[in-house]
C-alpha cells in the first residue's frame, strides 16, 4: 500500500512538472502512460515474460501512434478526431482522387486510417452552389443570344442541387458500406471500409465534377458531352479502383453487379445535373419548371428528374 | 452622474432607456467602423453581440425581396431563405472552424462572421440605386465591379479577424468556408433584379 502511494505522488508531480513546462500538451499522454504502467503490472502479474515483453512492444507502438481512447459519440472531440487534417492533406486527397493510379489505393494510400468529413462536406457544398451559379450562368449567357428569354435568378435551384448532392453523396456510401458488410458476414475475406472511409472516397470523387460544371458554360454541346465524360470515367475509375480490392474475392456476379450499379449511379448524378440546371435552352423556355420541382418533390433521385426532362 | 458612480454596484436597470438604446447603439456602431478599416485588433472578439449581424441580415434580407414575383418558384431568394443562408452559413462556418481546432469561441465567431456582412449590405444599397438608372451593359458592370471590390473587403476584414485563431497549417482550410459564404450572398446580390 506505501508502494503505491508513492507511485502515485510521483506521477502526479511529473505531471505537474510537464504541464508547467509545456502549458498546452495535451494530459492524455499521462493518461497513456498510466494505463500502459497498469498494463505492465497487469502483464507481470500473469507470469509469462514473453507475454510482458509483448504487451511493453504493443504499448510502446501505441504510444508511438499516439493512439487516444475514443471519446463518446455525444461528445465534442469525437467530432473533432474527423477534422483533423491539415490543408497538405486535403490537397493531396484531392489529387489522389484526381488521377486515380491503378497500384495506388485511395482508402490505403492516402487516407490511411484518417478518414475526415471535412473534405465531403465541403466538396458537396461547393458543388452545389457551384452547380445552382453555373446553372444560371448560361441562363444568363442564353438571354444575350436571344433576348426572347426571360431571365430570373432561379434560386429553388440551390435548394434542389444540395439536396441532391448531399443525398447522393452520404446515403449511396451508407448503402454501400451497408452492402459490403453484409457480404463480408456472408463470406469471410479482406475487411470492408468503414463507412466514414467510403464516404470519404465518395466525397473526394465528386471533386471532379466542379470544374467540369464550370466549363459546362461555354455553350457548345459536343464540348460539353465531351468534358461530361472525362471527368465521369476519371471519377468512376477513382471509384472502381479504390472498391475492387475489396469485392474482388467476392462471386464474379456480385462484383460486376456492385461496380456496374455504382458507375451507373454515378453517370445518372452527372446526367441529371446536366439536363436539369443546363437545359438546353433555346429549344424550350423556361416555362417547365414548376413542372418539375412538383415532380422533384415526390421523389429527389436524378433518375427521375433526367426522365422527366427527357420526355416533357 | 449617479449611474456612473455606482455602475459597480447596480444594475443597468436603474438608467433611461435613452441611455441602453444608445450604448448598445454606439457599440454596435464602432463595431461597424472596424469593420469597413479592418486592421488587426480584438474590439470585435472581446465585446461581441449580435445585435449588429441581426441588423445586417435583417436589412440584407428585407432589399433582396421583389415584392411581387410572376412565379414565385422562379424568382429570387425569398426573406426567409436568405435568413436561413446567412446564419445556417455562420453557424456552420463557425462549427467547422471549431472542430479544426480553432481557439476562437462559438459567439465570436458568429459576431465577426455577421458583422463582416456590412461591406455587402452597402453593395445591396448601391446596386439598388443603380438599378434605378436605364439596365444596360455598364449598369451590369458598374454592379459588378461594386459587388467585387465589397466581396473582397469582407473577405480581407473577416480574415483580419479570424485568421489568427487557427493554427498555420490549417488557415486555408477555415478561411475557405468564409470565401464560399461571401461567395453566395455576393451571387444573390449580383443577380437581383426588380419587378
Amino acid at each position: 500500500m506505501a508502494a503505491a502511494d508513492d507511485l502515485a505522488f510521483h506521477e502526479f508531480e511529473e505531471a505537474t512538472n510537464l504541464l508547467a513546462e509545456t502549458p498546452d500538451a495535451a494530459t492524455t499522454s499521462r493518461s497513456d502512460q498510466l494505463t500502459s504502467l497498469g498494463h505492465v503490472a497487469v502483464a507481470a502479474g500473469t507470469g509469462s515474460s514473453y507475454g510482458a515483453e509483448d504487451e511493453v512492444e504493443s504499448d510502446k507502438t501505441a504510444l508511438l501512434q499516439a493512439e487516444k481512447p475514443q471519446p463518446g459519440f455525444w461528445t465534442f472531440s469525437y467530432y473533432q478526431s474527423f477534422f483533423d487534417v491539415d490543408t497538405s492533406q486535403v490537397l493531396d486527397r484531392i489529387k489522389g482522387a484526381l488521377l486515380p493510379r491503378p497500384g495506388h489505393n485511395f482508402v490505403r494510400h492516402h487516407l490511411r486510417n484518417r478518414p475526415d468529413l471535412y473534405g465531403p462536406f465541403w466538396i458537396c457544398a461547393t458543388l452545389a452552389f457551384v452547380l445552382a451559379v453555373t446553372g444560371n450562368l448560361t441562363l444568363v449567357l442564353a438571354q444575350r443570344r436571344d433576348p426572347s428569354i426571360h431571365y430570373s435568378p432561379q434560386f429553388h435551384k440551390v435548394t434542389m442541387a444540395g439536396i441532391t448532392i448531399y443525398c447522393y453523396a452520404w446515403l449511396v456510401p451508407l448503402v454501400l458500406w451497408g452492402f459490403l458488410r453484409w457480404r463480408q458476414g456472408v463470406q469471410e475475406r479482406v475487411d470492408p471500409y468503414s463507412f466514414l472511409e467510403t464516404v470519404c472516397v465518395y466525397g473526394y470523387s465528386l471533386f471532379i465534377f466542379i470544374p467540369m460544371v464550370v466549363l459546362w458554360l461555354i455553350p457548345v454541346p459536343w464540348l460539353q458531352w465531351l468534358f461530361g465524360a472525362l471527368a465521369l470515367a476519371l471519377s468512376t475509375a477513382g471509384l472502381v479502383l479504390t472498391l475492387w480490392p475489396v469485392i474482388r474475392e467476392d462471386t464474379r456476379l456480385v462484383a460486376v453487379a456492385l461496380l456496374s450499379t455504382v458507375v451507373l449511379l454515378h453517370a445518372l448524378l452527372a446526367m441529371g445535373c446536366k439536363l436539369y440546371f443546363f437545359q438546353p435552352l433555346p429549344l424550350e423556355q423556361v416555362a417547365p419548371p414548376a413542372q418539375v420541382t412538383s415532380l422533384a418533390l415526390h421523389t429527389q433521385l436524378p433518375p427521375t428528374l433526367a426522365r422527366s426532362m427527357g420526355t416533357s | 452622474m449617479r449611474s456612473r458612480s455606482r455602475e459597480f454596484d447596480s444594475s443597468t436597470l436603474n438608467e433611461s432607456v435613452q441611455n441602453t438604446i444608445m450604448r448598445d447603439l454606439k457599440a454596435v456602431g464602432k463595431k461597424f467602423m472596424h469593420v469597413l478599416y479592418p486592421r488587426k485588433s480584438n474590439t470585435l472578439l472581446r465585446d461581441w453581440d449580435l445585435w449588429g449581424p441581426l441588423i445586417l441580415c435583417v436589412t440584407l434580407a428585407l432589399m433582396l425581396q421583389r415584392g411581387s414575383v410572376d412565379s414565385e418558384k422562379d424568382g429570387g431568394p425569398q426573406f426567409a431563405e436568405v435568413f436561413v443562408i446567412v446564419w445556417f452559413g455562420a453557424v456552420t462556418i463557425t462549427l467547422n472552424s471549431k472542430l479544426l481546432g480553432g481557439n476562437i469561441s462559438f459567439f465570436q465567431s458568429l459576431c465577426v462572421l455577421g458583422y463582416c456582412i456590412l461591406p455587402l449590405t452597402v453593395a445591396m444599397l448601391i446596386c439598388r440605386l443603380v438599378l434605378l438608372a436605364e439596365p444596360g451593359p455598364i449598369n451590369f458592370m458598374v454592379r459588378l465591379f461594386v459587388v467585387i471590390v465589397m466581396f473582397a473587403w469582407s473577405i480581407v476584414a473577416s480574415t483580419a479577424f479570424l485568421a489568427d485563431s487557427q493554427p498555420p497549417n490549417r488557415k486555408a482550410l477555415a478561411v475557405y468556408p468564409v470565401f464560399l459564404f461571401y461567395f453566395v450572398i455576393s451571387w444573390m446580390i449580383l443577380t437581383f433584379t426588380p419587378q
